[in-house]
């Protein structure tokens, strides 16, 4: 490993940026930020959300111009980036985290976008077959040459956005954030890919804010911090303590423990959320489950397992089709959120922006969408200082970073507008809270402040049902964990089941591949 | 507080803060520029003479204003209710049709002294609010497509509204419900009164209620809506019921103005202007932004528009025409001030 490292800085430096400053009125979102790419490495580029990775990466494919004394160089020769044409034509392709396809056509249509094969106006159908085939044979998607993008899964449509890149054979690729909906199996299969991509001298720079991916990935780190460049690390000198400190600035020694010591479950604590066989009458279920006042149940599987689709159900959000769920013993009857809402449960959507967030309306409004009728005058006319009074104390109390109540949700930053999804939940003083992802998205410093808020909650008495991809966070946040499989809870680990919680005991029961143990 | 300011990007805080403000009063300027340019060029026009024309234009005359408040203001209560229908991400073109009916019921059963004024008028509401309640239950419970349902509407209503005076005009010259068309509160024509009192209560509505703040909620994100326990279905039920019973308002305040109604031409393309106030005030055709004060504003630049023209002695063509380049040039000149 440690030969492919010397092997990548030996290679010339395919792509630099120097002295990168972007200034957005008032607001400086880089400050003479540098980067060099060597041809055939990997580059991680690390950062707190808001650090600058995204205006850095989309001055690079020219969505924005950077101020003046900007220096992009390609093969050592500077050459100006106005536009996302430019870019193009210099090599240089990004694969959003938002993927920009269009859903309605088909794969080759897409591939060949903008730059189709014609003949007096008509396509030529032919000559684009001949252009796609070798690209999406490499990237053994021949098969879904004639499907619709619509049709693939997320993964399948990275795969896509891949196959365009090297179309138009871009030497330098950026990838934004590529597994965030992946699952392990698919996350292996865009390695593969990537690590092919390196051994044909293609530079990668890779966004992502896993450090596992990291380790696996990159041949050297680039950190920024609020839109500085911190440093560069190559990959032999890489710790995760020393990627924390580089990007939050501050020691985060208390990440991912526990704080079990002052939070214990006990024995006879009461059972306050059962669920018992609950299916969605299909391939869901019947899932069982019990959470007791204080206890932090994690739940863990592969990406399609069905554990957000559980969550819903319990949730109300989809009608269960068999079984119960029983709160403190009065079995349930929900036919919607409305009722969950009524009944104290509150469910953390994974979709902060799809189904939790009022992206237009401000922080306020967002906090107290859903006791508004609670605190207003014979329900109707809206009582403005209990409102104001709720956002003030929850803008306080999680440490919120706004300019204030009337800011618009869809300006903040990924971990803000979590913590204001989480404070609207928390209004109703929830005796059930599921949270679906909760640091999706979320940069390292609110991770551990949202860890935090998990704790209290819990502390507090409430049950809390934890869904997590990361299983660092799972394991440091669960007092127990359940693993789904194929829509199915296929085993336990902690807890009273006789497994001991690791990494490797829940990849074995997800994948399967422990089936025995996972009985046992 | 001053610590956390500092750790924010402003900029972004202070354009949304900026735009909101814009959105509100944003074609305020434009109402302004008009009415003043309609007042001088009508002046030019009798005087010959750039000096005294100001003084002499009739376009802001005591007079001028009452009549082109007057004839604003049935397409005021129309867009208000359409007001709330674009919020919520949807649109309600029948709203032509639903005036058209709701005023033959109004003066069809005046006819019979046994209603009464009060009576007649609850009527021609009702079948208001019914016909928005059946556009509202297509769209929030079988989840039908505004566009289509309201489309069908504007021409299944139509033609109720023919059927309903059997294809005649239907006249009553002793309507009871008269003095709304004709008559002034404290010096005030009641047709502006209501228009206003409509503004202002949609504005209560939208700033200050429970329904209000859902109403956006539902506009901007109804699946999140939905997730945060909302009965999105009521909601939206609720907003084409209000199009529909304002529309009905408008039906009633169009057979008192004129003693009659007639199936076939009453409230023709009314939706249009109704529609075209709604987006030149700021209200976002996709729904989930939007104010009733700009709506007013944006019902008032087309009244005043059609009014100066006529007073110009513009030809109905070439209204027409200058009307509809008025409408997409204002919007793109708010577009370009964002």
């Amino acid at each position: 490993m440690s030969s492919r490292t010397t092997a990548a800085s030996e290679t010339p430096v395919l792509l630099e940026m120097r002295n990168i400053s972007k200034t957005f009125g008032a607001h400086r979102a880089l400050r003479e930020v540098r980067i060099a790419v060597h041809a055939g490495e990997v580059h991680a580029l690390m950062g707190e959300n808001g650090a600058g990775k995204s205006t850095l990466t989309s001055i690079l494919c020219g969505m924005l111009s950077a101020d003046a004394g900007a220096e992009i160089l390609v093969d050592g020769a500077v050459k100006p980036i106005r536009s996302p044409i430019d870019a193009r034509r210099l090599g240089i392709a990004i694969i959003h985290q938002e993927l920009a396809l269009a859903d309605n056509i088909t794969v080759m249509e897409n591939m060949t976008l903008g730059n189709e094969s014609a003949c007096l106006g008509f396509r030529s159908r032919a000559r684009m077959r001949a252009r796609c085939e070798p690209v999406l044979e490499r990237l053994g998607l021949a098969w879904a040459r004639d499907r619709k993008v619509g049709t693939l899964s997320v993964a399948e449509q990275q795969m896509v956005e891949i196959a365009r890149a090297l179309m138009a054979d871009a030497r330098v690729i950026v990838m934004d954030e590529p597994t965030t909906s992946l699952s392990l199996r698919e996350t292996d299969r865009l390695f593969a890919i990537v690590r092919e991509l390196r051994a044909e001298g293609r530079a990668v720079i890779y966004i992502s804010h896993r450090m596992n991916e990291i380790y696996e990935l990159a041949d050297r780190v680039s950190v920024l911090r609020d839109g500085a460049f911190i440093g560069e690390l190559d990959r032999a000198d890489v710790t995760a303590e020393k990627l924390v400190a580089m990007m939050v600035g501050r020691d985060l020694s208390t990440f991912y423990t526990k704080e079990g010591s002052e939070r214990v479950v006990r024995d006879d604590a009461p059972v306050v959320l059962s669920v018992d066989g609950v299916g969605d009458g299909g391939w869901l279920g019947p899932c069982s489950l019990e959470i007791r006042a204080g206890e932090i149940l994690g739940l863990a599987g592969l990406v399609g397992a069905g554990r957000t689709e559980l969550a819903r159900l319990i949730y109300g959000a989809d009608r269960p089709q068999t079984g119960t769920v029983t709160l403190s013993g009065k079995p349930l009857c929900l036919k919607g959120p409305v009722d969950a809402i009524d009944a104290g449960i509150a469910y953390l959507t994974e979709d902060r922006k799809g189904l939790g967030l009022l992206l237009d309306m401000s922080v306020h409004s967002n906090i107290n969408l859903n006791v508004i009728a609670d605190d207003a005058t014979g329900a109707t006319v809206l009582n403005a200082s209990a409102g104001t009074k709720r956002s003030a104390q929850a803008i306080a109390a999680m440490n919120i970073r706004v300019r204030g109540p009337e800011t618009i949700v869809g300006t903040l930053s990924g971990g803000n507008q979590q913590k204001v999804l989480l404070a609207r939940l928390l209004q109703r003083k929830p005796r059930v809270i599921l949270l679906d992802e909760p640091t999706r998205g979320v940069d390292v410093g609110a991770k551990s402040e949202i860890y935090k808020i998990i704790n209290n909650l819990a502390a507090e008495g409430a049950a809390v049902l934890v869904i997590s991809s990361e299983l660092p966070e799972l394991i440091g946040l669960s007092d127990r964990i359940l693993v789904m499989r194929e829509g199915r809870i296929a085993g336990e680990v902690g807890g009273g089941s006789g497994v001991a919680i690791s990494q490797e005991a829940i990849i074995g029961i997800a994948t399967g591949s422990d089936a025995i143990t996972a009985r046992a | 507080m001053q610590s956390q300011t500092q750790s924010l990007p402003p900029p972004a805080v202070q354009q949304q803060r900026v735009s909101s403000f814009v959105r509100a009063v944003g074609m305020l300027p434009i109402l302004i520029i008009l009415a003043i340019a309609f007042q001088l060029m009508s002046g030019y026009l009798l005087t010959g003479d750039f000096a005294s024309a100001w003084g002499a234009g009739r376009v802001l005359s005591v007079q001028n204003v009452a009549i082109v408040a007057q004839q604003a203001s049935i397409n005021i209560v129309l867009a208000a209710g359409m007001t709330f229908v674009i919020i919520t991400g949807g649109i309600d073109l029948s709203v032509g049709s639903v005036l058209a009916a709701a005023a033959m019921v109004g003066v069809l059963t005046s006819l019979d002294p046994g209603f009464g004024a009060f009576g007649t008028v609850t009527l021609a509401l009702g079948v208001g609010l019914l016909l928005g309640l059946a556009n509202g239950t297509l769209i929030s419970v079988f989840n039908l497509q505004p566009f289509i349902v309201t489309l069908g509407a504007l021409t299944a209503v139509r033609g109720l509204a023919r059927l309903l005076g059997n294809d005649q005009t239907v006249f009553n010259r002793d309507l009871p419900f008269a003095v709304i068309g004709n008559g002034t509160f404290m010096g005030i024509p009641w047709m502006v009164v209501i228009a206003l009192a409509v503004v202002v209560a949609s504005w209560l509505v939208l700033r200050f209620t429970v329904l209000g703040v859902r109403i956006y909620a539902v506009g901007g994100n109804p699946k999140a809506a939905r997730m945060s326990g909302i009965r999105v279905w009521q909601i939206i039920l609720f907003t084409y019921g209000i199009s529909g019973l304002l529309a009905g308002l408008g039906g009633v305040m169009s057979a008192s103005r004129l003693y009659a109604a007639n199936g076939l031409q009453l409230g023709q393309s009314y939706e249009l202007d109704a529609i075209a106030a709604v987006i030149l005030g700021g209200t976002r055709f996709i729904g989930g932004v939007g104010s009733i004060w700009g709506t007013l504003i944006g019902a008032l630049i087309i009244a005043v528009l059609t009014n100066g023209l006529v007073l110009l002695g513009v030809s109905d063509v070439w209204q027409y025409i200058i009307k509809g380049f008025v409408i997409i040039g204002a919007v793109i000149l708010d577009k370009l001030r964002q």
